[in-house]
């Protein structure tokens, strides 16, 4: 009979769009149900844990016997009972269900700093956190350290803001720390905006706690009496969260009034966004705090001289706070071996696209850029070719296959044109048109743009006409050139950071694409995705006449008899592509 | 107060603290073009066309939001500078009806000046254009937001300046429109202070329309009669006809207004203008009925003195009672108190605005 057994099972989003509650049930009903001898029901532990990852092949669930850790990857509720049956009991692990080689792949060489505890500890209790050494890195700064200490200590680690622009941390306390006020604040910035990206979700669903040890260390060192963390109201699951870890480090005396004795006040409150994307943007973010409408100031003066309420006010993201307790208990020297000169520890990164392990990774900065796409993503899905990587979201740029040597970190991205931003990181592969995925960030841009100054609010309008244009096949000679003018207007007028990098996918994809614009002017796309300029037609050979793509298509453009090769009519063809999605023959073309 | 120095274009002079590098560039009779900015309201940054260049910073920045530090050195001019401006022009236009030739505003058009110093006749960014078919029911303001161009300085002196708060920004990127909640009609105390600070032909005053452009207007400075604040108003005057009434902002209410003396002065022309003293006489053949007969001032005037000597007599002073009004200034006010006290011999005086 197995001792000490702990099922975890994965109850991040996507663990729990794939079912994890019904798997968790599953078990807690079974055990309750089956005739599970006493004593081992109390040597067997159930409970839920955060995001660790590999999203694609939830519902993930380990079965810890014994010290020994088994993982079960796409797990149903109906395939619960076998496993408490074989393994749980009968000490046999399921072979066939547990995850295979690409899930230690995915995960052999990342470096978890701020997911460490991510997908191991129960993040709805404070217990499963204080069990890690949990809020131990308070204990220490309030025992221990005065707040110049502190940011000294941020200072040598080498922390930069993970939300995207890469300020120093602890530069920006020690300006806070300076600025004479009679209050200031503190906020984390959860206002995670990037399509695709997922860091901050995962990690305060999974690790709430560590958001907000990380927001008493920074309000300790700034001299911060009340905190905020803004967070968006489509993150339910990351507000409860939150909202249960708040309270309970309330209770134990980690947030509230007089902590450790030390005559230190300290409290947070939860602010729900709207889902801006421009209130990730610092001034924004407080103007919303403040109840106005989103929309950011111009700097100086900085939130750190004068912010919320036009009172020094340092915006931390989460993934930043999250480092924090672990830099403190740890050390900055052993924060700052990992990464590069300039940039240390480590980088969460959305990983998506056409690789074949999607998912949240963690990595230490200048790791490259191959390793992430082909060790830990495993390759292209398919065994087609990489085309481009895309990082930093809509404010980002691409970073083609020659050079997927560089080193992932701040300065190295930059320098080819792309930024690590906020860690999207989107494989890109041949089926992919760069003009259609530039127009795909602007139209977010363009749409999340708050109205207020012009070169963002009509200028990217205007990239957007240009580029939907020319992914219709109407593009005129001079519209690259157009392009690029605009682009570099709008960078240097706009007010804020959307405006100044919306342009970015833009100016990557001509730098490195531009034969790509210049066939769409030539009414070609090399990729053959700008629908409006394929035309489709039937491979006579291939058709077997079933008549599947005449049933499917919308517009009645398709005749031909059973058995026979059938026809699509041009002038009717809307060019919807159905009759390419549903020919199991590939006897649709495209050109 | 601390002093600081700031060179602009090689000029170089010494400012306050919080001084902006536009304010000081104007102490220094340089020309920013500006479109969002108003003296009287906080800095917006949002038109761009006040860009300036600064030593030390590695982008251009907007001379209305940048404060002064000791040594800054501006450049307001240069062809990157100029450049952009054509281009923040040119995107504004692009999105603009460009109806100048029916606009109200013609000629005291901010945007249409700027346009014209920047020579812009062929446009790069044409395309899509807001188009709003709803116009505003209220009686007072005129809201073309087709020519709205986002400044944000109706917004601004509504929320800062009159404290209502009636319009803000609403929609995202190129939808963003400024409007009251709910797209609802504007129904506030249409002071128009938004039509006064409006650099465009946006907003404007409904009974304006077609009532002739600014270059045809002959402006008259006068004291609103409305109330005793007093505000200095100046009339804008086509062939004899008061069309509109603005307030300069060098005059003591510093420009604003209320409704009444932005809006109400339809009644200088009305037919029913009390233009004559009427004195009231009985009608022998209705004894319901009153009627009243023209009269000069001066019989009008003697007829009062002999009444109220004939009350004094026969009752005494204190039968006698003045109710004076709030449109008469405080030296009108004074004046009648006065009258009642010194002439007529009674304290029984009072005031509309007790009642």
């Amino acid at each position: 009979m197995n001792k000490n057994i702990t099922i975890q099972v994965c109850m991040g989003t996507g663990g729990i769009a794939a079912g994890g509650l019904e798997v968790l049930d599953a078990f807690e009903s079974l055990m309750k149900e089956k005739n599970i001898p006493a004593e081992f029901k109390k040597e067997c532990s159930m409970h839920k844990v955060g995001c660790r990852g590999l999203c694609a092949r939830d519902v993930l669930v380990d079965v810890i016997a014994d010290n020994r850790r088994t993982i079960y990857q796409y797990i149903k509720p109906e395939m619960v009972e076998r496993i408490v049956d074989e393994h749980v009991v009968g000490g046999n692990p399921v072979s066939e269900w547990q995850v295979d080689e690409d899930y230690h792949k995915f995960h052999e060489k990342q470096v978890k700093v701020v997911l460490s505890d991510c997908g191991n500890i129960d993040p709805e209790d404070i217990n499963a956190y204080m069990a890690v050494d949990g809020y131990k890195a308070v204990e220490k700064v309030f025992t221990s350290m005065t707040p110049e200490e502190v940011i000294d200590m941020m200072k040598k680690s080498g922390l930069r803001g993970r939300g995207g622009a890469g300020f120093p941390t602890g530069v920006k306390w020690e300006a806070c720390r300076k600025a004479e006020a009679s209050q200031k604040y503190i906020i984390c910035n959860a206002d995670e905006g990037d399509p695709g990206a997922f860091m901050d979700r995962a990690v305060i669903e999974g690790n709430p706690h560590a958001v907000i040890e990380g927001m008493v260390i920074g309000a300790y060192a700034i001299g911060a009496s009340k905190g905020y963390v803004y967070i968006r109201a489509e993150y339910p699951l990351a507000v409860e969260r939150l909202k249960k870890a708040i309270k309970d480090a309330k209770e134990r005396g980690f947030l509230g009034k007089n902590i450790f004795g030390k005559g230190f006040d300290f409290d947070i409150k939860i602010k729900l966004g709207a889902g801006a994307f421009v209130c990730g943007e610092e001034t924004a973010l407080i103007a919303s705090i403040e109840g106005q409408r989103g929309m950011p100031r111009a700097k100086p003066p900085f939130p750190v001289h004068r912010g919320l309420w036009g009172k020094p006010t340092v915006i931390n993201n989460v993934e930043t706070l999250a480092n924090i307790p672990y830099i403190i208990k740890k050390g900055h020297e052993w924060f700052s071996s990992y990464g590069t000169e300039k940039s240390k520890g480590t980088k969460v990164f959305a990983l998506t696209g056409k690789v074949k392990n999607t998912g949240l990774i963690e990595v230490p900065m200048g790791i490259t850029l191959r390793e992430i796409i082909y060790d830990i993503g495993g390759g292209i899905e398919g065994g087609k070719a990489l085309k481009a990587v895309q990082t930093g979201g809509p404010s980002g740029g691409c970073i083609t296959p020659d050079m997927l040597d560089i080193n992932v970190d701040y300065e190295s991205l930059a320098k080819v044109g792309s930024i690590v931003g906020s860690g999207g990181m989107i494989a890109l592969d041949e089926d992919d048109c760069m003009v259609n995925v530039a127009k795909y960030f602007l139209q977010f841009t363009q749409s999340e743009s708050c109205g207020k100054c012009v070169p963002c609010r009509i200028g990217t309008k205007r990239l957007l006409e240009i580029m939907d244009r020319i992914t219709k096949g109407s593009g005129r000679q001079g519209d690259i050139e157009l392009l690029e003018k605009l682009s570099s207007d709008i960078k240097a007028a706009s007010l804020c950071g959307l405006g100044q990098t919306a342009p970015n996918p833009v100016l990557s994809t001509i730098k490195y694409f531009r034969e790509e614009y210049e066939a769409h002017l030539q009414g070609k796309c090399p990729a053959k995705a700008c629908r409006e300029m394929l035309t489709y037609h039937i491979i006579e050979e291939f058709c077997k006449g079933c008549g599947a793509c005449l049933r499917a298509c919308p517009a009645g453009a398709i005749t031909g008899e059973k058995k026979k090769p059938h026809k699509i009519a041009p002038e009717i063809c809307i060019k919807c592509g159905a009759c390419f999605d549903v020919c199991k023959f590939k006897a649709v073309g495209k050109e | 107060m601390k002093k600081l120095k700031v060179t602009i274009d090689g000029k170089t002079i010494e400012v306050p603290e919080n001084t902006t590098v536009l304010d000081a560039a104007r102490m220094l009779d340089i020309q920013i073009p500006t479109l969002c900015h108003h003296p009287k309201l906080t800095p917006f940054g949002g038109c761009r066309l006040c860009i300036v260049e600064i030593k030390g910073i590695p982008r251009p920045v907007t001379s209305c939001t940048t404060p002064v530090s000791d040594g800054m050195e501006v450049t307001t001019s240069s062809p990157q500078i100029e450049d952009l401006r054509k281009t923040v022009l040119e995107l504004i236009l692009s999105d603009h009806p460009n109806d100048c030739m029916v606009c109200e505003k013609a000629g005291d058009c901010t945007l249409q000046e700027l346009a014209y110093f920047y020579g812009i006749r062929e446009n790069r960014f044409g395309g899509e254009r807001r188009v709003y078919a709803k116009r505003d029911g209220n009686p007072f303001i005129e809201r073309d937001m087709e020519k709205c161009i986002l400044c944000g300085r109706c917004v601004k002196v509504c929320d800062e300046v009159q404290g209502v708060g009636a319009i803000d920004f609403t929609y995202r990127g190129f939808k963003s429109k400024i409007c009251p909640p709910y797209e609802k009609d504007l129904n506030c105390e249409f002071c128009g202070q938004c039509v006064a600070v409006c650099p465009t032909g946006a907003l404007t005053g409904k009974q304006w329309s077609l009532r002739g452009r600014q270059k045809d207007i002959k402006e008259i400075d006068t004291t609103c009669p409305y109330c005793g604040t007093g505000c200095n108003i100046t009339l804008h005057v086509r062939r004899n006809e008061v069309v509109r009434i603005t307030s300069r902002e060098d005059t003591w209410n510093e420009g604003w207004l209320c409704v009444k003396g932005r809006f109400g002065y339809k009644f200088i022309n009305s037919p029913d203008r009390l233009k004559k003293p009427l004195i009231r006489i009985k009608d022998r053949s209705n004894s319901l009925n009153d009627i009243f007969r023209e009269a000069s001032w001066d019989e009008a005037l003697d007829y009062i003195a002999t009444r109220l000597n004939e009350i004094k007599s026969k009752h005494g002073a204190d039968a006698i009672g003045g109710l004076s009004s709030a449109r008469c200034t405080n030296e009108e006010n004074y004046l009648f108190q006065k009258l009642m006290r010194a002439a007529v011999g009674t304290n029984n005086v009072d005031h509309c605005a007790r009642l």
